[in-house]
This record gives C-alpha cells, sequence and structure tokens, in this order.
C-alpha cells in the first residue's frame, strides 16, 4: 500500500514538473497579479505594504485553482482514470496522493514565492514570512478542496473556469480565516482563534476532498 | 473462478445497446465479443470491469475482488506521453502492487526493451499497443478484458498477442476479447451483439 501511495505520489509529481506539465503556470500568475496591483493603486508605499498580505493571499488563492483540471483530466481523457478505478489501492487513497502531489507541484512553490513577492509590494519581512507560514497551511487546504472539483469535473474537457466556479465559494473560509489568522500572526500573536479555526479547515479538507472526490469519480464513471 | 453474467442491459443515450447477455466462463475459457461498430462491445467490457454501470442484470465473480483480477487494456491506453516506456510499466506494477512483476521480461516479449529508456511520446500507434499490453504480461491477473487488442499492431504483434493470450488460458485464466476475428483465438464462446436487433428489423 505504501508502495502503491509513493507510486502514485511520484508519478503525478514527475507529470507536472516535467516538461509540458504545467507546475510553473500557478507561480507565473501569482507574480503577474503582485506585479499588475501597484501599477493599479499607485505609488503609495503605505498603502502598498498594508493591503500586500491581501493581495497576495488573493493571489495565491487564484493561483491554486489553476491547473486542477488536469488532476483528473488528463487521466480521465488518456484511458488512466479507468486503470485508476482498477487498483487495488482504495480510490480516497489514490485521491489524496493525487492531491498531494498536485500541492507539492504548484501549491509549495507559491508559499515560497510568498515572502519574496511580498517586497514587491512592501510588505515587512517578518509579515511576509508570517504569511508564508500561514500560506503553508492554507495552500493545501485550498488544493484538497480544489480536488472535489477537479473530480466532478474529470470527464469535461476545458474544465478549468467550471472548477474555478465551483470551487472558489468553498474557499472563502479559508481566505478568511487564513488573512484573520496572518493579520493576528504579524500583531505577534499567531496561534489564536483564527488560526485554530484556520488549521481546522485544513484538516477539514484532507479528510472530505479525497472522500468526496473518490465518490464523484465513482458517479461520473458511467458518462 | 467464475465469472458470470447474469441478463446484463445496457443502455446508453436513452438507446438500448442490447438487451439480457448472459454468460459464464470457467478458468481457461475465452469469449469472443463481436458486432458492428457501435453494437456495445466495448460498453460491455466496461460493464464487466465496473467501469459502467449496469442497465439491468448482473455481474458474479467467484475466486475474489472482480476489479482486483481485472486487467482492462481499451482503446485508451492509459500511456503517459512525457514517462519513459519503462517507467510507465513500472508506475502500473508499483500501483497493482505486483510482486512477481517482471516488467523487463514483459518489455522484451513484446519487443520494446530497446526502446525501454524513450519518452513514450515517441511511440508509434503500435508500439504504444504493445506497451498497453505488457500490462497483461507483467502484472498476474485472472482476468482479462481486452478491447480490440490487436488494433495497429503488425503481423508479428498480433502473433505475440496470440501466443500471450493462450499462455494465459493455459494457466488457468479467463479472457473476454472484444474484436473482428482477425486473430485465430479459438473462443470457448462467442456472442454477436446487436444479431438479435438486426434479425428483428
Amino acid at each position: 500500500m505504501t508502495r502503491a501511495f509513493s507510486a502514485m505520489l511520484r508519478r503525478d509529481l514527475v507529470l507536472s514538473l516535467r516538461a509540458g506539465g504545467g507546475a510553473g503556470i500557478g507561480v507565473i500568475f501569482f507574480l503577474a497579479v503582485v506585479m499588475v496591483v501597484p501599477f493599479a493603486i499607485g505609488p503609495d508605499q503605505k498603502l502598498l505594504s498594508q493591503i500586500g498580505p491581501a493581495i497576495l493571499w488573493s493571489g495565491a488563492l487564484l493561483a491554486s485553482l489553476l491547473g486542477l483540471d488536469r488532476v483528473f483530466g488528463a487521466d480521465a481523457e488518456d484511458g488512466s482514470l479507468d486503470l485508476l478505478l482498477l487498483a487495488p489501492l482504495p480510490l480516497e487513497v489514490i485521491a489524496f496522493a493525487k492531491a498531494l502531489a498536485h500541492w507539492l507541484a504548484t501549491g509549495l512553490p507559491l508559499v515560497i514565492a510568498a515572502p519574496l513577492f511580498g517586497l514587491m509590494l512592501g510588505v515587512e519581512g517578518k509579515a511576509s514570512l508570517a504569511l508564508a507560514a500561514m500560506l503553508l497551511v492554507g495552500t493545501p487546504a485550498i488544493a484538497f478542496l480544489g480536488l472535489i472539483g477537479a473530480a466532478l469535473a474529470a470527464s469535461l474537457s476545458r474544465a478549468g473556469l467550471l472548477i474555478a466556479v465551483l470551487i472558489v465559494p468553498f474557499t472563502i473560509p479559508v481566505l478568511i480565516f487564513g488573512t484573520a489568522a496572518t493579520e493576528a500572526a504579524i500583531a505577534g500573536t499567531p496561534f489564536g482563534t483564527a488560526f485554530k479555526l484556520f488549521a481546522a479547515l485544513l484538516l477539514f479538507s484532507l479528510v472530505i476532498g479525497p472522500v468526496a472526490a473518490a465518490a464523484a469519480l465513482r458517479i461520473g464513471r458511467g458518462t | 473462478m467464475r465469472l458470470t453474467a447474469n441478463g446484463v442491459s445496457c443502455v446508453r443515450g436513452g438507446r438500448k445497446l442490447y438487451d439480457r447477455v448472459s454468460f459464464s466462463l470457467t478458468g481457461g475459457e475465452l469469449l469472443l465479443l463481436s458486432g458492428a461498430n457501435g453494437a456495445g462491445k466495448t460498453s460491455l467490457l466496461r460493464q464487466v470491469a465496473g467501469l459502467l454501470p449496469l442497465s439491468g442484470g448482473e455481474i458474479g465473480f467467484e475466486g475474489g475482488d472482480l476489479a482486483e483480477e481485472t486487467h482492462f487494456v481499451g482503446h485508451a491506453s492509459g500511456i503517459k506521453d512525457t514517462l519513459s516506456v519503462a517507467e510507465n510499466l513500472a508506475f502500473w506494477c508499483s500501483l497493482y502492487g505486483s510482486n512477481d512483476a517482471a516488467p523487463a521480461d514483459a518489455l522484451a516479449r513484446l519487443k520494446l526493451a530497446p526502446l525501454a529508456a524513450l519518452p513514450a511520446r515517441v511511440l508509434s500507434a503500435g508500439q504504444k499497443r504493445r506497451l498497453a499490453l505488457s500490462r497483461l504480461l507483467a502484472i498476474r491477473r485472472a482476468i482479462w478484458l481486452l478491447d480490440e487488442p490487436d488494433a495497429a499492431l503488425d503481423a508479428e504483434g498480433r502473433d505475440t498477442l496470440l501466443s500471450i493470450i493462450t499462455e494465459h488460458r493455459a494457466r488457468g485464466g479467463i479472457a473476454i476479447v472484444a474484436g473482428h476475428a482477425t486473430l485465430a483465438l479459438m473462443p470457448s464462446r462467442e456472442i454477436v451483439l446487436g444479431a438479435a436487433e438486426a434479425a428483428a428489423a
């Protein structure tokens, strides 16, 4: 079981990171958002550093939604999904491995890039690091929630927008508690109520995501 | 070991493809599914594999968990273009947890050994089909569901396929093959899908 799980995780990681896998798209999009905002706001550094964390959060959230359609879509297209359904590994575990690989390839780079992009918005170093720490909790939550949308839209082509529309409402609590926890961390009290609720959302999505995704795939297999 | 279908029906897109198909296969037997394009050969294979819900009837299997004993080789081959030939096969071996796996032997048997390190992207249609078939050899499973397995294969490839299927039956395996009878399979049974509808029309 461990061998099968790591094989699944490794394959999806390799596929994302090799040419044409699209692992870098999220970071580039994130960078684009961060670059554009200062031009729109104007050269008010105080304002920028104030709203910087919120911009970084929004950018990371939207960037996390990119590429979700490939998580199951690519396997549905080439017939791999049929073969995954015949594997001895439970579909829930397969879904978990795929979401984890997706997060490692697309979510983790966002976390690493966030402090760097924070500099571009004039966010202080300490605040940037606090934000990155919170993104480390928030981006996997978004990836595992997004997994549900990815599974629902597995058999549809060009489903990227549909997945975003389906998933964005569910990620709003992550955004609300994530930004609240980030503010608290910047203020110097990182582990308050907001962070606890935020961490609970991550644990919730780690469980619900794979189970709901597997159910969606089983229902959708006949189409 | 016994694989049975009892009154299996299939409705796709509001159209009845076939109605009350029944068969019973034991170890070593091969069922050939034939019929015109669109008669439902692929749909029946997918229903047996559990990849398509039954519109009626039931599929039974004595001898373990049906999904975990089933190989399905369809038109979409499940091959990733950016992985190498060997990586493609190795992934399925690890995922299916086969301990008796001999991926290298399987590739050699299907004349893919010299291509093992190449990305699957560069393979021809026939070579991709061989790679899909190599799963049958590398991972031991009792039931083979093959959807036109000879598609895109050359004469030599068809001979290899035939001998692989014959060996599988000799080991006591069950096979259901959908196709147009270009292989000398010597089936134990044959079902012609769409024949009843043609007679009624």
